[in-house]
């Protein structure tokens, strides 16, 4: 199954050129980029780990298919995404995020149901590549 | 309308002389010959480049086969050549012939690619290239990144990473090395990968005498001073006796000695005016303000023998 979320998740995977665009208007925005990675897929899983530190002063988007391509080097296996920052006075937000590398397997999720008193129910998703321990998700 | 016409056939034929004109290109080789002064040879080299580059991207729109050329330059001469100013026009000239996306120059030295402990010097290394991409990374002084005396120097890795980004990011950034002429023919003696991967060396000769009379009567002019005809030819006699001096640095020393002179001018014209001065009086650089230096009476006071 795959995981949509973020930008652009519905479309094909973008190639190098495509993050380089969208890299670009970013940083023509005055958006600070960066680079992110995990291997647990859940929705609300925000914070993923970092790969270096975001990229305040860079003017151009090579800069970001480099670091994306060096992280794919020890982390191809696992979900990577670039994200843009916008720390314009007030805002202090994420502007932009999209996914650009993905596992070649991606298992999906089960929905898991608690019954609670009464007739409630509660209802949860987990990923199938979550029951592995961290690292061993995506051999 | 079939389905054909929409697509962009390629045009038969070029125009170099408009391409040269449209481009801006003309522009940034005007300006070079009129505000840079002397530097035959380097201006030769710049308009060859431009020429490459316009023919190479005239091939392209003819859809003929094309390779990108690598442009890694080293540029060598003595302090004060104009390296520093020539680096800064060939990033403008790179951006406008579209080889560079952004044709920003970063000026870095050895202390900004070389950490002090191990492992600092590879992520220092490469946030300075990140920064440079899409633009130009000049690099002062190059040849103290190798340091042959000490064997554990952190130099050699920044050297490594930097030869490896010049070589797979070939289309991101254009590296320019620049150093004193003998340091870099050892500096790139002991490291062959360097030599050849910099396919073009340019070599900023000497300014002439009259070539640096010329250059401080442009850079007073820039600051609304003049001199009086004896002034001027003080100047020359200065010049002169300069060169034969140690630490001569070409336009710098004459800079150096111009910030001098406007001191010595300030303080003349504040322990001599009694009345009120005019706009000419300011910007007057007399006989005096520089007859006054040191050089005439045998250099500075650290050289001076017996001193």
């Amino acid at each position: 199954m795959r995981v949509t979320q973020g930008a652009f998740s519905f479309l094909p995977d973008l190639t190098d050129e495509q993050i380089h665009v969208q890299a670009q208007h970013c940083i023509d925005q005055g958006y600070a980029v960066s680079v992110e990675y995990t291997d647990d897929p859940h929705p609300r899983n925000t914070y993923w780990e970092m790969w270096g530190h975001p990229m305040f002063d860079n003017p151009d988007a090579a800069s970001v298919v480099y670091e994306v391509n060096e992280c794919r080097k020890q982390h191809g296996g696992k979900y990577i995404r670039v994200i843009a920052f916008d720390a314009t006075p007030g805002w202090e937000s994420i502007r932009l995020a999209f996914i650009v590398n993905r596992p070649a397997q991606e298992p999906g999720f089960r929905l898991q149901r608690e019954e609670g008193p009464g007739r409630t129910v509660r209802y949860s998703i987990h990923s199938y590549a979550a029951d592995k321990p961290e690292g061993a998700r995506y051999a | 309308m079939s389905l054909d016409a929409s697509i962009p056939t390629p045009p038969l034929s070029v125009d170099l002389r408009k391409d040269f004109e449209e481009s801006g290109v003309k522009d940034v080789l005007d300006e070079l010959d009129r505000t840079l002064i002397g530097l035959e040879p380097v201006k030769t080299r710049l308009r060859e480049t431009a020429a490459l580059l316009l023919v190479e991207r005239a091939r392209k729109t003819l859809g003929l086969n094309h390779d990108t050329p690598t442009l890694h330059m080293s540029f060598t001469g003595n302090p004060g050549t104009g390296k520093t100013t020539v680096a800064l026009r060939m990033a403008d000239l790179l951006h406008r012939l579209g080889y560079v996306r952004k044709g920003h120059l970063v000026t870095v030295t050895r202390d900004d690619l070389v950490g002090q402990y191990i492992g600092h010097t590879a992520p220092k290394t490469k946030e300075v290239l990140k920064k440079a991409m899409g633009g130009v990374l000049f690099i002062d002084e190059a040849y103290y990144l190798y340091r042959p005396e000490n064997e554990r120097d952190y130099g050699q890795e920044a050297i490594e990473i930097l030869l490896q980004v010049m070589e797979n990011n070939r289309d991101d950034l254009v590296v320019i090395l620049a150093g004193y002429a003998d340091r870099m023919d050892r500096f790139f003696e002991s490291n062959p990968g360097f030599r050849s991967r910099i396919a073009h060396h340019i070599d900023f000769p000497d300014y002439a005498d009259n070539e640096l009379l010329e250059i401080a009567e442009t850079m007073l002019g820039e600051q609304s001073y003049h001199l009086t005809p004896a002034a001027r030819s003080a100047l020359s006699d200065y010049i002169g006796l300069r060169r034969t001096q140690p630490h001569f640095a070409n336009a710098r020393s004459i800079r150096n000695a111009l910030d001098r002179a406007r001191l010595r001018q300030a303080n003349r014209l504040f322990r001599a005016a009694d009345g009120p001065l005019d706009a000419a009086a300011l910007s007057t650089i007399d006989e005096g303000d520089i007859r006054a230096s040191r050089v005439f009476d045998g250099g500075l006071d650290v050289d001076r023998k017996g001193a």
